[in-house]
């Protein structure tokens, strides 16, 4: 199968000039020239250039909506797991909206251990990841089942506007939540399905017109 | 050092026929190891290496994390069938040592700032040795970690060079090895040249050394175009 290939560029390659165009995301700077970080698709907007990689980690950021799993409940919040060397917690205050008497009420009652939980990043202190419920999508996930993608490929798997995701989600009669972190939330008809076409475009991101091919997929 | 009056060059030509610059077949795979991060599969002749590279992950103990950056663990080890007579696997001070040489061949390479109180964990495993397994390991580690999505100043390249018989040589293989007169491992970055691993073991006049390391990084160049190319085949 022949498919066209976007241009991929290697750890120390490089890819432009600081005299002409603006070293951006996963790129370093050396002598004027501009370098890449990653093994990663090579993308140019405007005088930015940037590489996006292949693979790897996620890294968090701030106001990142991430899917997490709690890990543990405390005297005051709950330990969470976003899929990152780092452990987030969310404290009791950004958790609940209600007053609670902390003598009076057993924390389980809203998040126990193995919950899923839609959440954002507030602040991150080197290491340190806060959490918070407050925000309007934010909510814990009943149900479903979670695959995890590459996070570096979210962006895809969402594409223009939502467009990759929502026809995923119209075709197989599906309720879909990605978080920023690549853990996936999948309830609905024909999970299945979503699960395998969210598994190929984790695999075929670099290819040129994924969209087409996943149309195809979602049809068959 | 075995011995070394044995003839190993006859009339210009090595044990198996190559001349004295030439680096054996290589053979360059990666993602090989579907649970890991990053994985490589690197071959010179007969010598083996499979790299995995896990992270950067949470790190315990807690106390040997660092505040301010990632830390390398690295562990080398060659596979118990890998040489004639029985390897046993438990880590002795050769490994211990190549573990420790190869981690700071890759450290220069590495933008460990970037994950404070974490653990990139590199294994390195020498299936079959043929001579020259430290610089097949470091290629092996080198494409497990641009294959795991860590940044990367460069790549690493690593090439062994020698003396045998008289003869400045590269790439020895394991009868080369043992019967030498000097083997010089080299790992560099291709970009900047800078060398992060040099050993050597053995006898060589200072003018040798330094043509090594000239041959050896010129001849680099191959293995890293061997490199690229194995990177790219990931994604095709």
């Amino acid at each position: 199968m022949a498919e066209k290939v976007r241009e991929i560029v290697l750890p120390g390659e490089k890819i432009g000039n600081t005299k002409t165009e603006k070293a951006s995301y996963g790129t370093y700077i050396k002598d004027q020239d501009i370098i890449s970080k990653f093994l990663g698709i090579h993308k140019k907007n405007n005088d930015y250039i940037s590489v996006i990689p292949l693979s790897g980690i996620y890294t968090p950021k701030k106001y990142d909506k991430i899917i997490g799993i709690i890990t543990s409940v405390e005297k005051a919040g709950w330990i969470v797991n976003t899929n990152s060397p780092w452990k987030g917690f969310l404290s009791l205050s950004e958790g609940v909206r209600d007053f609670i008497d902390l003598r009076k009420t057993d924390l389980k009652r809203f998040f126990d251990v193995g919950d899923i939980i839609y959440t954002e990043i507030v602040d991150i202190r080197r290491g340190d990841i806060q959490l918070s419920m407050k925000s309007p999508n934010a909510r814990k996930l009943e149900d479903g089942v979670l695959i995890k993608i590459t996070p570096s490929k979210v962006p895809r798997l969402i594409g223009k506007e939502g467009s990759m995701i929502n026809s995923i989600k119209d075709q197989t009669k599906t309720i879909i939540r990605v978080g920023q972190n690549g853990v996936v939330w999948l309830t609905g008809e024909h999970i299945e399905k979503a699960m395998d076409s969210i598994k190929l475009i984790d695999e075929k991101s670099h290819i040129f017109g994924l969209t087409d091919k996943i149309n195809n997929f979602l049809s068959d | 050092m075995m011995r070394t009056d044995e003839k190993l060059i006859i009339k210009g030509k090595r044990l198996d026929g190559r001349k004295a610059m030439d680096i054996r077949e290589m053979e360059m795979k990666v993602g090989v190891i579907p649970n890991a991060n990053g994985s490589a599969y690197v071959r010179f002749g007969k010598t083996t290496a499979y790299a995995a590279v896990y992270g950067p992950r949470e790190l315990n103990p807690r106390h040997l994390q660092e505040p301010d950056r990632a830390i390398i663990r690295c562990y080398y080890n060659m596979a118990p069938f890998s040489v004639s007579e029985r390897k046993r696997p438990a880590p002795g001070r050769r490994g211990i040592e190549i573990s420790k040489v190869t981690k700071a061949a890759i450290e220069p390479a590495l933008f460990l700032k970037e994950f404070p109180e974490t653990t990139i964990d590199i294994f390195i495993d020498i299936i079959q040795a043929d001579g020259s397994t430290r610089v097949a390991g470091i290629n092996a580690a080198s494409l497990a970690l641009a294959d795991a999505g860590i940044p990367m100043k460069d790549l690493i390249i690593a090439l062994s060079g020698g003396k045998i018989n008289d003869t400045l040589v590269i790439d020895l293989c394991g009868k080369e090895d043992n019967c030498s007169n000097a083997d010089i491992p080299i790992a560099f970055l291709p970009n900047t040249k800078e060398i992060t691993l040099l050993q050597m073991d053995g006898r060589v006049t200072p003018q040798e050394v330094k043509d090594t390391i000239k041959n050896v990084l010129n001849a680099g160049e191959q293995v890293y175009k061997k490199q690229k190319e194995a990177l790219k085949n990931r994604y095709k």
